[in-house]
């Protein structure tokens, strides 16, 4: 590389790319000792930091998976908390090693913004939530409606989209940051709110009367939410698709975070085979990892499952139902290519 | 005195002789200066080439002709998500122009007001002007727009509860509505018959001033503008056989329909700029009256003039010559300031621009685009306030 430090320095300070897309992003990481996750800057259930200032959520337990792969260590992880404006910018500049932020998966992103996407998380869709006492059955009673919305986002597109579609009116109320579209559509400023469904859930329970919304029954579009890094790093493109699919597999085999040691003596060779205790394998160092990184992953942060239910799932203030994201052997679309 | 030149040896320069020279060592460092702007220049230029080659970002212009695909709540123009990015930019830079050019208004008539209140004999108006210059200038401009829009707006009843005012007006916490004027065949008489009247006002004032070089006699200038300006229009109107009728709003189901709104976005924005730049104008005024030494004002009621004609022609012509330039810097600034507006949702240049970039991923494009308008728009106020300045300026004898 011809750029010396002091032109890096400009060009980070004027334009914020200094260090876009360097070749072994492994390297770096290892080299810093952490890895950097493009978060969002607070989503209830998938990127939050909890009271004592502890990130917590299910696209954080990503992060801290792909850590305990690297590492065999969930702690060794930074956050860059951004909004739905600054969140590719940030990536693109190196401000982040991958972005796990409820991110949908487009054409447009994959391509033109130069990031890499390749497996999904979670398979979310766009909604609308009301207040019970407008009496709305149907998105498509909503014309002449004001529709609060994030500005940026697949969401604020999918809106313009169906409401055209339909042929019905409304008045687009946009804020740049999550609080400040909560907080308008809590003071009465817009009669609907659309987002991602996930997102509406997480929403409506910082609402300080939830149970006067009801989120509508429509689902307008395909949100594949999922990991995305910068391209031209195929390694570690690898090692944040694989992450994921460890996850799903692990679960598909029925182990995890409490029985993983026990599993390490099964006889199934696919199930020694992910848990890198196969005599000759050679998966983790492929990948550029230890042998046992699947192990550490499920051992640290358990199986999708548990990332699943711990925060997002019935057990938790969102109830979301597993749905769409349920393993394909139950009707759902999670499905981890074969570890082989 | 011996020129250092003289005092060179003879043989010619020694290096001391050229370090001592002034005139070579100036001309040495501007050329250094000169120098490293450019390779810095070039530096940030190439550096920023590289690295979106090798992000694999897409680059140039040519999105601005794309869909833009979302929606824009206020708009000045025709706006639909079919239109074009350009135009969505074009759109934020309309409603920059709007709440700069009617900021820029207000903040001047009230800060002319509390300035001159402040230096009012009365001690109560003196001291309410006291307060509100020091409660203004010393809070951060987007906390004012935060007090207007959640503070004050948000006082405002919801939608189904709106208020109403005179002549079928709404006011709710989704704005102001209001009947919405449509012209009808023959309305634009009374454009034309404005225009003849602005022609026709200048004339008089142009004669009234001839005749009164000549003769001494005063004529009432400004009733007579006054009276073609309103009268004018109003004959175009009766001639045309009063062409207008109103779309009036009326309560839908979610929202009222019908009329024109003016968005709680729009209004938040406008106040703050507008009571926050008047307090730094108002400053502005007092300085600039309190610069006019007092034996102006003595010399000229020595001379037989009323007080009101003493301001007018004496104190406020050099007033301005001590206002007009730091007036300019205010008129920027609240330009400049109105970029916060995005804090509040309002859809200015900023927001406009921002949900284009995130679209598209042209961050550097877009934020070329950003610095080139306000640039444009900076340049071109202070070349009218600088004309401004310069027909204004006393010429000295």
């Amino acid at each position: 590389m011809k750029k010396t430090l002091l032109s890096a320095t400009i060009g980070a300070a004027v334009l914020g790319l200094g260090s876009a897309a360097s070749a072994a992003t492994l390297d770096d990481v290892k080299a810093k000792g952490f890895v950097q996750c493009v978060v969002n800057t607070g989503l209830a259930g998938f990127s939050a930091p909890d009271a004592s200032g502890n990130w917590t959520g299910f696209d954080v337990d990503y992060c801290r998976a792909l850590a305990a792969a690297i590492f065999n260590d969930p702690s060794k992880v930074k956050f860059t908390p951004t909004t739905a404006q600054t969140r590719f910018t940030a990536l693109q500049s190196g401000e982040g090693d991958v972005m796990f932020r409820n991110t949908t998966w487009t054409i447009n992103r994959d391509t033109a913004l130069g990031l890499n996407f390749r497996t999904v998380n979670y398979y979310d869709g766009q909604g609308f939530m009301v207040p019970k006492s407008l009496d709305v059955s149907s998105a498509l009673e909503l014309s002449g409606a004001a529709v609060c919305v994030q500005s940026g986002t697949t969401t604020e597109l999918n809106l313009a989209d169906y409401f055209k579609a339909n042929n019905l009116e409304y008045n687009p109320v946009v804020f740049e940051k999550l609080p400040e579209v909560n907080a308008a559509y809590q003071e009465g400023r817009c009669d609907v709110y659309t987002t991602d469904q996930s997102g509406l859930y997480s929403i409506r329970l910082s609402l300080s009367n939830p149970d006067e919304h009801i989120v509508l029954p429509e689902i307008i579009s395909k949100e594949p939410l999922g990991p995305a890094v910068r391209q031209g790093d195929d390694q570690w493109f690898d090692i944040v698709s694989w992450t994921h699919f460890a996850l799903v597999q692990a679960e598909e085999f029925g182990i995890t975070q409490a029985n993983v040691d026990e599993m390490k003596n099964s006889e199934n060779p696919e199930i020694r085979r992910l848990l890198g205790v196969e005599a000759d394998s050679k998966i983790g160092t492929d990948l550029g990892l230890d042998n046992d990184w699947a192990y550490n992953i499920i051992k640290h942060v358990g199986n999708y499952g548990e990332v699943f239910e711990r925060n997002i799932g019935m057990s938790t203030p969102l109830k979301i139902e597993r749905g769409l994201n349920a393993l394909w052997t139950k009707g759902g679309l999670q499905y981890a290519m074969p570890i082989r | 005195m011996t020129d250092h030149a003289e005092a060179a040896p003879p043989d010619g320069r020694s290096l001391a002789s050229y370090i001592y020279n002034p005139k070579f060592r100036g001309l040495f460092f501007q050329v250094l200066t000169l120098a490293i702007t450019l390779f810095v220049g070039w530096w940030i230029f190439d550096n920023t080439t590289e690295n979106l080659a090798r992000s694999n970002t897409a680059s140039g212009y040519q999105f601005l002709n794309g869909r833009a695909g979302f929606d824009i709540g206020q708009s000045l123009i025709p706006y639909t998500s079919d239109s074009t990015y350009g135009r969505a930019i074009f759109v934020g830079f309309l409603n920059t122009l709007l709440v700069a050019s009617v900021g820029i208004v207000t903040a001047t008539v009230i800060g002319f007001i509390i300035g001159l209140g402040r230096l009012s004999r009365n001690w109560l108006i003196a001291k309410l002007c006291t307060v509100y210059v020091e409660v203004f200038r010393n809070i951060p401009v987007l906390l004012v727009i935060f007090f207007f829009y959640k503070g004050v707006l948000g006082a405002l009843p919801q939608v189904r509860d709106s208020l109403e005012l005179p002549f079928s007006m709404f006011l709710n916490n989704r704005g102001l509505a209001f009947p919405k004027p449509v012209w009808g065949d023959g309305a634009i008489l009374v454009p034309i018959a404005l225009l003849l009247a602005v022609i026709a006002a200048l004339a008089v004032a142009q004669w009234a001033k001839a005749r009164q070089a000549a003769t001494g006699r005063q004529f009432r200038t400004a009733r007579t503008a006054f009276a073609l300006l309103i009268g004018l229009p109003i004959l175009g109107f009766l001639i045309a056989g009063m062409p207008l009728t109103f779309d009036y709003p009326v309560a839908g189901r979610f929202n009222l329909t019908g009329g024109s709104v003016v968005a709680p976005e729009f209004v938040a924005l406008y106040l703050a700029l507008s009571f926050y730049t008047a307090s730094f104008i108002a400053e502005t005024i007092r300085a600039g009256i309190k610069g006019v030494p007092k034996g102006q004002t003595e010399a000229a009621s020595a001379l037989g003039l009323q007080p009101s004609n003493t301001t007018r022609l004496v104190v406020v012509p050099q007033a301005l010559r001590i206002i007009i330039p730091p007036l300019t810097s205010q008129y920027l600034n609240l330009t400049k300031n109105s970029s916060l507006g995005i804090a509040i949702g309002f859809p200015e240049l900023v927001a406009t621009g921002g949900t284009t970039m995130n679209q598209t991923g042209q961050a550097i494009e877009v934020v070329s685009i950003w610095l080139a308008v306000y640039l444009s728009i900076s340049i071109a106020t202070s070349l009218f306030m600088n004309w401004f300045n310069a027909k204004m300026a006393l010429v000295e004898r």
